[in-house]
């Protein structure tokens, strides 16, 4: 039977072959990037380093597209300002060229946990940024503590950051929940609806933004009647809209990102519920309007980021002039209107940059590593899309609820919505 | 139940050669590809080499359709992590409380679900998974719900904590290769010989005095037990589960394992393992380039394709059609012809 | 806790009976298929995405609503047809667990297909007839569930109506009863078959058109929908239309009202645990109550 044994090697070693060529993933849509252009050649003294390698890791597919692909685009925009002016320049006049490594999660785990490994064991990232969505952050964390690699989420959930003794690598450019939440039942409390309802989608976004709503509602005296939860992937919530309608809420404050939040405001309005209808900067994304229908997201209220008022803002507010200027830049790389997510994504990419800008050359990748940390942790008054952060050891989101505003959305566009008006 | 192999044996003999050359080949791959993220792959493969053989005993040789496999790994996978990060066992003692757990589970289901047969006997497996999913999915309080379990502790070897990949890579395939010995044990055994009759003919198998209701249940049994396995090695290495991996699609990724290795081929279980994990991979690179719309799991239209070409044209396992391709070619013989003549020094 | 007004127990029935509807038809598409050809089609739920997701497409091109609806179900019954003389009619002589493999392989190929061509993007689909909802016995019903209960009863009469009053229908009757028998009078089984499967697919397409301006339409929309449909042919034991009627309304009834008054997380879980104990009831040898096919 010397055949059979024969096939199994010749199989064996194809699958070999296979495999060497197959296990090297490439990342998605990375431009190589090139030599200095002219606009800013090096000049002939100054000595050009190894690359500063950033990992980006995004949902381009699955449940979190909506969010992932604005993130990408905007890391897109920003290689190409990085290869324009030829990386960045050490303390010691070293220039670096930047690479970001973009990768997709797939909304998934385990995916995301296995491309980690590999931008951190292969690639030698010196930091990695993303994922796109809570869940799949809280999985990465474990992975990122263990390896000693600063991760800049652009998440949410206050957990991806305390307790801070266990969360040492881990930082946050988007506003937590609990910055964000306030703002929700705020808006409730001043108009004297006293009586909540808290919906939230099961997963640890949802869950997050629920815990923050309901420790606003007992600071501000508001009594939360009715808790309701559905699935990312439900289509049909008539129960919980019914057991609302079943309640004396007055309002319902709403923790959940599209589809699921799409699919709930319009079964919401066709039930014809009246109450006021308060989301969670989740829905902070133009496919909101379209998927929910222009008709029955009027009225809709939810806080986000300086984003959306960066016209009405006054000329000595910081925040205007990047704002601006980020929302001209973006919308004339993609052709699409702005995202918060986008933001998120360029806020993450030029803290990292900032940071790597003091590391100077030749260390070893974990004493790189270690120094962008640190050095993350103790940036204050970056002025960024998200708001102005001030890092420090115990807070590694460095916003407050004065960098979310309030906005509603007002015959299909965002309205930005100041405490005035309401 | 006679597990003793009778060495002598022709077909033992292969068995032991084989699982000699294939140990080898593990042992001396990493020389060649020895990349975190390769490793990675083998790590995974290796894993999916387990579960696929627990399900080519129970489809391949006992005949009984399972759609919801996934289930078995998903409890194999949790019950390594709840006893591990909520009760702080061990992971050695988590592994086998979880494979009890699952086989208990097994054995509970297959008592009824072996009563039907045909489309019915898929239909309820396929339930069955689908209710397993469900409650891993909503079970907040001890699964962490659809956002999954972070945090797993690793295995230790003699006090030792298994973190590199390479480590863990040498440590998932003893185990796999192990997993093999012993279902190439079963197959030629009492055991496997009746099984094979029951697949074949129950009725004739049960007339001569083959309890098939007990053989089928054991070998059920059995194939949970693997998949457990298979589970807690998953959690232990990526300390994460969610419940995405107890779905249908991850049954149906476990059935495409087995088919394209041969439903009924344990030597082919490895391959299939490897093979689809490959083409997943290959897909990821090349469909970005075509598609608008990135990678992503675009894998699954080759997986369908995949599994109606093999049952219609292969059925069993691409291995051996690739096999008979080959002999039709001309095999070694005529590849041996067009080498140049190597002229021998005397 | 909430405290229910009657017009709410009204409001759970009428919105579990309007997605009853809905796995009725497809449950009537895998007892048509079943009946004709031995098959049980996993890729059902598949032909309810493709039925949104080509109307969808159609609308985009600006066509008229009602022609995409229509351009929609005639090609999904025509890709249904398509399936059957590709991995079915080979497949005649495999045992059945190589059937189910082909139809699950079926299913996920066309869900890969979609996902390739359309993306992972939800998409929705104009209401029928936009306009204020009805109220009704105090609950309030959107039009488009008035939509979905009318499209199942019209099509439930005219399935009627096709196979007792014409020629063609009961030529499909009559090979399910008995294909010998059948062929024996002329009627070519293959062809029956065929024709089986593009019905079923056109029940399923309609079913999935109807009920995408509701619920938003994405490419992986069919599984437990096709799961659901399935749970709800095994109620009418495979065979029998009048009994998945009633256990499709029934089933959807009983998903509103449990997660209407208990929890909705295990909504789905439900169906699965009904098709469950239906099975078990299978293994009590109540013979004489299930009819099965010649």
């Amino acid at each position: 039977m010397k055949s059979s044994l024969h096939r199994f090697i010749t199989v064996l070693l194809m699958m070999a072959f296979f495999v060497a060529g197959c296990a090297q993933p490439k990342p998605t849509a990375s431009p190589t990037p090139t030599a200095p252009s002219a606009a800013a050649a090096p000049t002939a003294a100054e000595k050009v380093g190894a690359p500063y390698k950033i990992g980006f890791l995004a949902a381009i597919t699955g449940g979190n597209a909506f969010l992932g692909v604005p993130e990408r685009d905007a890391a897109l925009m920003l290689q190409k300002e990085f290869d324009a002016q030829g990386g960045i320049v050490g303390p010691d006049g070293v220039r670096h060229p930047v690479q970001i490594l973009i990768h997709d999660t797939e909304s998934k785990g385990d995916v995301a946990i296995t491309v980690a490994k590999k931008l951190i064991n292969d690639d030698k990232v010196i930091a990695l940024v993303g994922p796109t969505g809570s869940p799949v952050a809280m999985a990465l964390i474990p992975v990122v503590q263990e390896a000693g690699v600063p991760l800049v989420t652009m998440v949410s959930s206050h957990a991806t950051v305390t307790p801070i003794a266990e969360r040492k690598w881990i930082f946050k450019v988007a506003a937590s929940n609990i910055h964000t939440a306030p703002w929700q039942v705020k808006y409730a409390k001043a108009k004297g609806l006293t009586k909540i309802a808290n919906l939230y989608v099961n997963n640890a976004y949802g869950e997050d933004g629920a815990q923050a709503i309901r420790q606003t509602a007992q600071q501000e005296g508001l009594q939360i009647v009715l808790e309701e939860t559905f699935d990312a992937a439900d289509t049909d919530m008539t129960a919980q809209i019914t057991r609302i309608k079943a309640s004396d809420a007055q309002a319902v404050l709403v923790t959940a990102v599209p589809p699921a939040a799409a699919i709930f405001t319009k079964q919401y309005r066709e039930l014809g519920v009246q109450l006021p209808l308060l989301h969670n900067s989740g829905v902070a994304m133009k496919p909101f309007i379209d998927l929910a229908g222009v008709e029955n997201v009027e009225g809709v209220l939810f806080p986000m980021g300086k984003l959306v008022a960066a016209n009405a803002l006054p000329d000595s507010d910081p925040q205007k002039a990047v704002l601006l200027k980020f929302i001209a830049d973006y919308e004339a790389f993609t052709k699409n209107p702005v995202s918060t997510f986008a933001g998120h994504a360029w806020d993450a990419i030029q803290i990292i940059a900032r940071v790597a800008q003091t590391l100077p050359d030749g260390l070893p990748i974990e004493e790189q590593r270690s120094r962008l940390r640190d050095g993350i942790e103790n940036l204050k008054g970056f002025v960024g899309v998200d708001g102005i952060f001030n890092f420090s050891p115990e807070d590694h989101v460095g916003l407050s609820t004065k960098d979310v505003v309030l906005v509603r959305i007002t015959n299909g566009t965002w309205e930005y919505y100041p405490e005035d008006k309401w | 139940m006679s597990l003793a192999p009778r060495f002598w044996k022709e077909k033992t003999r292969r068995n032991a050669y084989g699982l000699l050359f294939l140990g080898a080949f593990v042992a001396l791959l990493p020389a060649w590809l020895h990349t975190p993220y390769a490793l990675s792959t083998m790590v995974l493969i290796g894993i999916d080499t387990l579960i696929t053989v627990g399900l080519c005993l129970l489809m391949g040789y006992a005949g009984q359709i399972s759609l919801g496999q996934a289930a078995f790994f998903g409890l194999g996978a949790y019950g390594s992590a709840i006893l591990t990060t909520r009760f702080g066992w061990s992971p050695w003692l988590g592994l086998i409380g979880a494979a009890v757990c699952t086989a208990g589970v097994a054995y509970l289901i297959g008592i009824p679900v072996f009563r039907l047969s045909g489309h019915y006997l898929a239909m309820g497996t396929l339930a069955f998974g689908s209710i397993v999913h469900i409650a891993l999915t909503e079970w907040k309080a001890y699964t962490g719900g659809p956002t999954g379990l972070p945090g797993i502790p690793r295995f230790s070897l003699a006090g030792v904590p298994l973190k590199s990949d390479l480590a863990y890579y040498y440590f998932v395939w003893a185990i796999a290769l192990g997993g093999i010995l012993i279902a190439l044990n079963l197959v030629n055994s009492r055991f496997g010989r009746a099984l094979r009759a029951i697949r074949d003919s129950q009725p004739a198998a049960e007339s001569v005095g083959v309890d098939a209701g007990r053989y089928k249940l054991q070998a059920l049994v059995i194939s949970a037990l693997y998949a457990s396995v298979a589970g807690s090695l998953y959690a232990h290495y990526l300390i994460f589960v969610n419940p995405q991996i107890s779905s249908l699609d991850a049954s149906i990724r476990v059935l495409l394992m087995a088919a394209v290795g041969g439903l009924a081929s344990i030597w082919g279980a490895p391959f299939g393992a490897a093979m689809v994990t490959l083409l997943t991979l290959g897909l990821r690179e090349i469909v970005p380039r075509i598609s608008g719309y990135g990678s992503g799991e675009h894998q699954i239209i080759a997986y369908g394709i995949l599994l109606v070409v093999i049952m219609l044209f292969m059925p069993q396992g691409v291995t051996v059609a690739a096999a008979h391709a080959w002999d039709r070619l001309g095999g070694w013989p005529a590849l041996r012809k067009r080498l140049p003549r190597v002229r021998r020094f005397r | 806790m909430p405290s229910f007004q009657p017009q709410d127990y009204v409001q759970l029935f009428v919105s579990g009976l309007s997605t009853g509807a809905i796995y009725v038809l497809i449950a009537l598409g895998l007892i048509t298929i079943y009946n004709v050809t031995g098959v049980i089609n996993l890729a059902q739920g598949e032909f309810v995405m493709l039925g949104a997701m080509l109307a969808v497409a159609l609308v985009r091109l600006h066509l008229p609503l009602a022609l995409s609806a229509l351009g929609a179900v005639l090609a999904v019954a025509l890709l249904g047809g398509l399936v059957h003389r590709l991995t079915i009619l080979p497949a005649r002589q495999a045992p059945d667990v190589a059937l189910i493999i082909i139809t699950i392989g079926t299913a996920i190929a066309i869900r890969g297909a979609a996902l390739f061509i359309w993306g992972t993007m939800p998409r929705s689909l104009p209401e029928f007839s936009p306009g204020a909802p009805i109220a009704v016995w105090g609950a309030v019903l959107s039009r488009q569930r008035v939509w979905i209960m009318g499209t199942a009863a019209a099509v439930l009469l005219l399935l009627y109506l096709f196979f007792e009053h014409t020629l063609l229908g009961k030529a499909v009757r009559a090979c399910s009863i008995n294909r010998q028998a059948a062929e024996l009078i002329g009627v070519d089984a293959r062809v029956m078959g065929t024709l089986a499967y593009a019905l079923g697919a056109a029940l399923s397409a309609i079913g999935g058109i109807v009920i995408a301006p509701l619920t938003l339409v994405s490419y992986d929309m069919g599984l437990m929908l096709g799961l659901k449909g399935f749970v709800v042919a095994i109620m009418g034991s495979l065979t029998r239309a009048p009994a998945a009627v009633i256990g499709g309304l029934l089933l959807g009834v009983l998903e509103a009202f449990i997660s209407g008054l208990w929890a909705s997380g295990f909504k789905d879980g439900i169906a699965f645990l009904v098709l469950f104990v239906l099975l078990l009831v299978r293994t009590v040898p109540w013979q004489d109550l299930w009819r099965r096919p010649a």
